[in-house]
């Protein structure tokens, strides 16, 4: 691999967006996109829960080659994500317990959110170096962000048009989603 | 029918029908939507889900007294970790073709949350037997849930259905079906055809009480 960092970060950003091209992190996707004021958020926390699980992940993936114990590595991989996502909970009830209570059960969700595990494991069967990991975490989550902002921003405007009865829920999120990601292969072959 | 085997089967059926994971109680969308390019794939990837939703759900149940409350999600999800590296191993094992065609998405099986909403909601509080059923149930329901994406995007999208030509050599592939918007059509349609389905059958209820 010897992609440059910028070209991972554009690339993951929008030639291959994690929600929108990857398919991963659909659960907080459209379950947080309802609002604005919650969406942007939830992008930030998910992008910080990356960038530090992107950390360790690196490092222990280092560890775990060098005494032959990769079949440990899914394992070792969720536990520290799930000590991440503690970690930014408990940041963020002691600092903002508006937003905490906003996010609700998202927030702890966020450990099962594929695409936080999807980076780690993306990264080490791409064989990024250090900098790489991390524009990659950075980009995804930014990807990410970018995504679960452009859907709230549409949802909140479709909520106000007048929608037939039966295509109401989840059916009109999906297909709401499909325009957009068809968008987003507007920008495929730009990235690597 | 017994009492028993009465329980049994509703226990079943609750998984592939009533509560459907993928139609009715819309978990576990990533690899639903990712793998379904083909409908070997999707086949490949529903069993696999189900192997570890059968064997996680069995092990949680099993192990429901002794897990202290606190650490009870952490230990859920090591058990899972613990049952997805044996079928990841397993997959690789047996068919390589399919593993590079599903990729990460079988490690991914570990942040499912069928499998650990099964293990909080039912595992953890049911005797060993019905939790197994009732995973087998959500396994099966999963795995009609993928296919149902996969035959048709594959129908669609490549004019195949597992790998054989259906159409012969003059058919135009509707080649958005197989990208990652035509995951998402397809599966809006499959909602909205139940949904359509719902609300046919409530008016028709009201026009016979009426």
């Amino acid at each position: 691999m010897h992609d440059s960092a910028f070209q991972i970060f554009i690339n993951v950003l929008l030639a291959n967006n994690f929600v929108l091209a990857m398919f991963l992190g659909l659960c907080p996707f459209l379950g947080v996109s309802g609002k604005l004021n919650t969406a942007f958020p939830m992008g930030v926390a998910t992008t910080f829960v990356m960038l530090v699980a992107s950390l360790c992940a690196y490092g222990l993936n280092l560890l775990l080659s060098s005494i032959h114990l990769e079949f440990l590595r899914l394992i070792s991989y969720i536990v520290v994500i799930a000590a991440s996502v503690q970690l930014v909970e408990m940041v963020l009830k002691k600092y903002s317990p508006t937003l905490f209570r906003a996010l609700g059960i998202y927030l702890p969700l966020i450990t099962t959110n594929c695409a936080v595990l999807g980076v780690a494991l993306f990264q080490t069967a791409r064989e990024y170096d250090f900098i790489q990991s991390l524009t990659f975490s950075f980009g995804g989550g930014a990807g990410f962000t970018l995504a679960l902002v452009l859907m709230a921003s549409v949802r909140e405007r479709v909520e106000l048009s007048n929608v037939p009865d039966v295509l109401q829920g989840t059916a009109l999120t999906l297909m709401l989603a499909g325009v957009l990601s068809l968008a987003f292969m507007g920008f495929a072959g730009i990235g690597a | 029918m017994s009492a028993a085997t009465a329980n049994n089967f509703e226990e079943l059926m609750q998984g592939i029908w009533r509560e459907n994971p993928t139609f009715v109680m819309v978990l576990g969308m990533c690899p639903t939507l990712a793998v379904t390019v083909s409908a070997m794939n999707a086949l490949t990837m529903g069993v696999a889900t189900a192997l570890v939703l059968i064997a996680s759900c069995g092990l949680v149940s099993m192990m429901r007294n002794i897990i202290p409350k606190e650490v009870r999600i952490a230990t859920y999800i090591v058990i899972i970790a613990t049952f997805v590296t044996a079928v990841d191993y397993a997959i690789q094992a047996i068919s390589l073709a399919l593993y590079d065609a599903l990729g990460a998405f079988i490690q991914l099986i570990v942040v499912n949350c069928i499998i650990l909403g099964r293990a909080e909601a039912h595992a953890s509080k049911a005797p060993p037997m019905p939790a197994m059923i009732n995973a087998v149930g959500m396994g099966v329901g999963f795995t009609i849930g993928l296919l149902s994406l996969g035959v048709v995007r594959e129908i669609l999208g490549a004019g195949t259905l597992f790998g054989v030509s259906l159409f012969g050599a003059n058919f135009q592939p509707w080649v958005v079906m197989v990208l990652p918007p035509g995951g998402f059509f397809v599966l809006g349609s499959w909602l909205l055809f139940f949904a359509w389905n719902e609300r046919r059958k409530q008016v028709r209820g009201e026009m016979q009480n009426a």
